[in-house]
This record gives structure tokens, sequence and C-alpha cells, in this order.
């Protein structure tokens, strides 16, 4: 029999831009998870690994400037710190070795905290490369921990940490300015229990005091640690960065580079990514025909094709996307070029309440919404990166393209273009101006009402240019599909079957009946299909909303596509195809005609006038009619309020808006 | 005495005091420290926000926040 082996659970903590996670992949390798902590939307990661006998727990914090937090990820990582239900055995304080000074602030204040710790000079290579030499020794007899220098790129100094970690101890020297902190919080006794108080809420007044005396008491030590410790030129070669931030910053240059990598990114993720997706769609047709034929017909049949298996297909066809977009957000990110974005957009997106890097997300709407919501998670400000979220489905996205085209062709089916201007492209690119509109009105009223306790500011570090580290890139890429499939896609699955039910089932025998009837009655294949839809309770369902969408000049064949269409938007499409018996989907021709041909009970108006084309096409380009993204939306933000709010304010604004287009132009 | 929002491009200053807590409690984490020199790197296209370089890295902030730091200018260049 074996031992299980000792176990002990350790921190990675550190400030942004510290090469955290370079660090944590490098001590767990690709042995990690997501999960979340409670109550709030910052995802956790942590890893295994084992060491000299002992199976070691990693949890790789949230970058933090020090431990009074000041935005909800560093409240996040403080907690984390101070947890007694979760606590960490040994804090690993990660530091920029290039940047002593500034870093050693967050960790004399964790190791005020007495907990054992480590301290590791991360990216070593990069200060030894700017001349910089630090005496470990030195800084390890000033800080009363081991100091470990760690290359994490190139994987060396990792065993020594390792090590260390077992080896570690509480610093038994104090940083902080004890004085002050008696005069002015005479009843705690300890470092730690300031910051407990002050991360529930204690006397602010108070310790807002004593944290700016005691941050400037901090730096007078760290100085002296620093001239002790370390040996560094005058002037720092800075110039690489330099040239390469005059060219980025550039009045004319940086924005058309801004704008390169935007092209870049679409056409990667609108036209490129559309081959891997119908790779995959038809992956799952072939999956589908051949599940049907091998397993017996019947209901547990249809419900495992055209329920578990159509639904999954629905979820993996949006992996291509995301994969590709955090490809590119996670290189932007790690060579530090996100930052100067930010940097020349704040300006004009301030007014907006968004954010420099909420530009990403917003153009990446216009391929799919997911991706883009799932993006956000750069913006680290809360309010900003709600708003972000909260806006971005209003923009025009490709699934939206299938029904502008369906409609805009019926529009100007009798109208021949003039000349070079086509009055369907117009009225196209009319329908994605009028997304973005939308969604920056809409971001103008959310920064009047959405309510913040978190300050907001924009005082953000501009990191060095470093080559992006493709283990690091992948790592994110393969989290971020991971954390889709297995989140949201729940969601998704769940909404498929439940679409499934409504447009397969009838109530009573009423599809035996219709398929009686077709023998006799010498029916077609797309006549009986179209008979069981409409008999269905999908059906039943568009003929009760009739009377709501009437003024809208809606009738209940278009309610039925509202209800399928809440899958994806491009399943209106397919449903009228299903709905007026034209069957393939694919040959809009006929359904254009069809539905042209439509008239109105009992008389000889047509139902599909230029009034109520246009009425669809404004509700289509608004309407949240997308379970994924409200899927999407409900695990970014962790609360089912987010999406219900996204829902209801969309839904009203399409209503609102079909029922005024629709009124004037009829 | 001026704001620090006043700096040109590649003018340096010493930081003196500051006048809004919260900032200032942020600013100094991020090791804009009084008596620490700072030198206006550059400032984005469209005029605002500025980017400085303090304690051997650069930071960027909006005037609005730099116009809470008061500074001594030191040199012209």
């Amino acid at each position: 029999m074996s031992q299980p082996l000792p176990h002990i659970s350790i921190a990675l903590a550190g400030n942004p831009n510290s090469g955290k996670s370079t660090l944590f992949n490098a001590l767990t390798g690709l042995n990690q998870k997501t999960g979340n902590y409670a109550g709030v939307t910052v995802d956790k990661h942590y890893g295994n690994y084992t060491w000299k006998q002992t199976a070691v727990t990693v949890t790789d914090l949230p970058g933090t400037y020090s431990l009074f937090p000041k935005s909800m990820d560093e409240e996040v990582a403080c907690k984390a710190l101070l947890s007694e239900t979760e606590k960490q055995d040994v804090a690993v304080i990660v530091l920029d070795a290039s940047n002593l000074k500034r870093h050693l602030l967050l960790a004399t204040q964790i190791l005020d905290l007495k907990i054992p710790a480590v301290v590791v000079l991360n990216m070593i290579d990069e200060a030894e490369k700017s001349n910089i030499t630090i005496y470990t020794a030195e800084l390890e007899k000033l800080l009363g921990v081991k100091v470990i220098p760690v290359d994490s790129r190139h994987k060396k100094g990792i065993d020594d940490l390792r090590q260390a970690i077992l080896d570690a101890v509480p610093s038994g020297t104090v940083f902080y300015n004890f004085t002050r902190q008696k005069e002015l919080l005479p009843e705690i006794n300890t470092y730690r229990g300031v910051i407990s108080s002050f991360l529930n809420g204690g006397n602010t007044e108070l310790i807002t005091e004593f944290e700016l005396s005691d941050n400037i008491h901090r730096f007078t030590s760290i100085n002296y640690m620093v001239a002790k410790s370390v040996k560094q030129p005058q002037q720092l070669d800075k110039s690489l960065t330099q040239k390469l931030d005059h060219f980025f910053t550039h009045k004319i240059f940086g924005f058309l580079f801004f704008l390169l990598i935007l092209f870049v990114i679409f056409q990667f993720i609108f036209f490129l990514a559309e081959y891997p997706m119908s790779w995959i769609e038809n992956g799952f047709v072939y999956l589908m025909n051949l599940t049907a034929e091998a397993l017996p017909q019947g209901k547990l049949n249809d419900l495992l094709v055209n329920g578990v298996l159509a639904g999954i297909s629905g979820i993996a066809v949006f992996v291509p996307q995301i994969a590709l977009l955090f490809f590119f957000i996670a290189i932007l990110e790690d060579t530090g070029y996100m930052a100067r974005a930010s940097f020349i957009l704040d300006k004009i997106m301030r007014r907006f309440g968004l954010n420099g890097k909420s530009v990403i997300p917003m153009i990446s709407s216009v391929a799919c919404a997911v991706p883009s919501i799932m993006s956000t998670r750069t913006i680290m400000n809360w309010k900003d990166r709600m708003i972000t979220i909260m806006v971005a489905p209003l923009i025009s996205c490709s699934a939206r393209l299938p029904v502008y085209t369906l409609l805009i062709s019926m529009m100007f089916a009798n109208k021949k273009s003039n000349g070079i201007f086509s009055y369907e492209g117009l009225v196209l690119m009319g329908m994605y101006l009028l997304g973005f509109a939308a969604a920056l009105i809409a971001a103008i009223i959310l920064k009047y009402v959405l309510k913040t306790t978190e300050k907001s500011y924009f005082i953000m570090e501009l990191p060095v240019y470093r080559r992006p580290q493709m283990r690091t890139v992948l790592m994110l890429v393969f989290n971020k599909v991971k954390v889709f499939l297995f989140d949201a896609g729940k969601i998704i699955l769940a909404i498929s079957i439940v679409l499934w039910f409504l447009t397969s089932h009838a109530p009573g025998k009423t599809f035996e009946d219709i398929e009686k009837q077709a023998v006799s009655q010498n029916l077609t294949e797309n006549d009986i299909n179209a008979q069981k839809l409409e008999a269905s309770y999908a059906g039943i369902l568009g003929k009760k909303i009739e009377p709501a969408i009437r003024p809208l000049g809606f009738d209940w064949k278009i309610g039925i596509a509202l209800i399928t269409s809440f899958a994806a938007r491009e399943v209106f499409v397919g449903t009228m195809a299903t709905i007026y018996s034209t069957g393939d989907s694919e040959n809009t021709e006929t359904l254009r005609e069809k539905l042209m041909a439509e008239k109105k009970y009992g008389t000889a108006q047509p139902v599909y006038t230029v009034a109520v084309c246009w009425s669809l096409l404004v509700f289509y380009a608004f309407a949240m009619q997308c379970m994924s993204t409200l899927a999407t939306t409900y695990r970014e933000t962790r609360h089912w309020k987010w999406p219900a709010i996204q829902l209801v304010f969309m839904s009203g604004l399409a209503y609102l808006s079909s029922l005024i287009v629709y009124n004037a132009l009829s | 005495m001026s704001t620090l929002d006043t700096l040109t491009e590649g003018q340096s200053a010493t930081i003196q005091s500051f006048s809004d807590k919260f900032l200032s409690l942020k600013l100094i984490e991020m090791g804009c420290l009084p008596g620490e020199t700072v030198k206006l790197s550059y400032v984005a296209p469209l005029g605002d926000p500025i980017a400085i370089e303090v304690s051997g890295y650069m930071l960027s902030l909006r005037k609005q926040e730099a116009s809470t730091v008061q500074v001594n200018v030191i040199s012209e260049n």
C-alpha cells in the first residue's frame, strides 16, 4: 500500500507584467485547470506538480500592485493570500528582475503577512542582458527569505525554486511602518490585521492614511535595499522600446498600424474561420447521418441526432473563431502592444464610457458576439468591461447576414440598380452602421446608468516589448476554448434540446395524423414537414404570440421562425424554408419567390410588403436572438442578471424600433 | 511649481506633492513618489493620455490625473 503524498498549496503573487503566467506554465506544464473564485468574474488558474515526494497545488493569482486592492482583480488576489479557509502554505512572490524597485513594494507587503515565502527574480535573463547585476545573497539577508533567480522562458532555475518552496519560512524582518500603525490604528495588532480590516471595509479613512505613509516608509527601505543589492548602469538601454513606441503611438502610423491589426484579425475570424467552421459542421452532419442509420428508428434516435448532436455541433462551430481571436489577443498582450493600442484610443473610447481595449471586442462582434464577449477579459476596469459586454451583441454579426440578405433581396426584387450603386449594398451597409450606432448610443446610456464602487482611472504600465511566447499563447487559447465548451456549452446544449423538443413534438397524435393523411393525399416530403412544424409546440407557440407581433406586421409563420431562430439567427431562413415547404434551405431563390407570392388570408394583399421587410430587418438587427451569446454573457459575468438585462433590453429595443418602422412605412 | 500634465515632451521634473488622495495612493504604488524624477516621454496622438518615464519604466496616465501631481521642472531638453 502506498501512502498518499504529503500535499501543500502555494500561490503565485506578483505585479501584472511580472511574467507570472510564464512561470506558472513552467512549474505546472499542461497540468492546469481553470475554475472561478466565489461570487466574482475572475478566473482562477491552478495546476499541480510533484517535487521530492510532495504534491504541490499552485494557484496563479491575478496580478496586483499592492495588498490594498484598487480593482476587483486585485481584491481577489489579496483575499486569496489572506484566506483562512483556503490557506496558502507558501507565497511565491514573483518580481521582474529588471524592475526590482517597484516590484519590491508588493513583496515587502506580502512578507509582512508572516507566511512562508520565496522571492523569485523572474526574467533574470533580460536583467542580465541589460547589464543589471543582482547580489542574491545580499537581497536574501535584507528580505529574510530565499531569493531565487529564474528564467521562466527557458525553464532555468525552476528546480531551485521548487526546492526553495519546500524549505520556505516566514521572514523575520518587519517592513511596515509600525509606529504609524500604532498611532492610527491602535486596536489592530498586526499588518495582516490591517489588510483584513481594509478588505472587510474597516475604517477606510484611517487605513488610507496608514497606507499612504506606509508606502513611503517602504520605498525608503526599498531604495536602501536596491542600493545595497543591485548594480545597474546609469542609463538603461531602452532604445528598442523607444523606437517601437515612436512608431506605434505616431499620429498617423500608430492608427494605420492599429487598423492593419484590426483588418488582419477581421480577415481571420470573419473569412478564414469559415473553412474550419464548415468542416466541423460537415463532420457533424456526417456523424448525425451515421448515428441515425446505426441506431433503431424512434424517439431516442431523434433526440440523439437532432437534439444532442445538433446541439453539440452548434457549440463546436464557435471554436475556430474563439481560438483565432484569442491567438491574436494573446500575442498583442504578450508583446506589450495592447497597452499601446489602449493608449492611443483612450481619448476616443472614453467618451462612450468604453476603454481603449474595447475596440478589439467591438470589431470582433462583426464576426460573432461570443468570442467578442469572451475577449473583454483583457479590460481590467469592471465598468468598462460590463459596458463592452452589454453593447457588443448590438453590432451586426455574421449570423444576421443570411437574414439580411434574404429580406433585402425581397425589398429590391422589382427594382434594378442604377449604375454603380446597388440599393441592396447600400441597405446592407446601413444595417451594419445601424448596429454600430446602436452599440455606441447604448454605451453612452450605460455609462450613466451603471453604478460601481470601483474608482476609474487610467494609470497603466506600458511594459517593455517582448517576443511573444508560443507556449503561453497556446495555453491561453486552449484554456479559453475549454472554458467555452464546458461552461457556456452546457447551457447552449440544454436550450438546443428544448428547442428540438418544441419543433419535433406536437400534442396528441397530430404527427401520426399528418403522416396518415399524407399517404392518402399524396403529399411531398416538404409539405409533410411544413404541416408538422405548424402542428408542433413551436408552431402552436408561434400562433400564440401572433397577437403580440401583429403590430410589427408579422404573422404566425414569422412567429415560429422567431422562436426557432433563438438558437441562432440564421435558423430564421431555414425555418421559413420549412414552413413554406421549399425544402432545401440553401435554395433561397425559391423561398424568396414563395414569400413574395404569399397573400394575406382571404385577400389579394401581399404579406411581405416593403414595410414588413424593413420591420423584420430592424427587428433582427436589435433583437437578442442568440442563446449562445446569452450563455457566454452568463459565463463571463457569473450572474443571470446580466444576460437577463441583455435579453429584455435588446428585445424591447427591437420591438419598439420595428413598431415605429412598420407604422411609419405602412 | 507646475503640474505634471503641463510638461512638454522630453521635459523632466521632480514630484512634489499630490492633490487627490485616491490617485496619490495609486500613483505611489506605481513608483511615483515625492522626490522621484519623472520625464514626459510622449503624448498620445490625440493629445491625451501621456506617457512618463518613472522609476525605470514607462507609465501612462490621463492628463486630468496628471494634473493632480505637483512637480518642479528641472530641465528643458
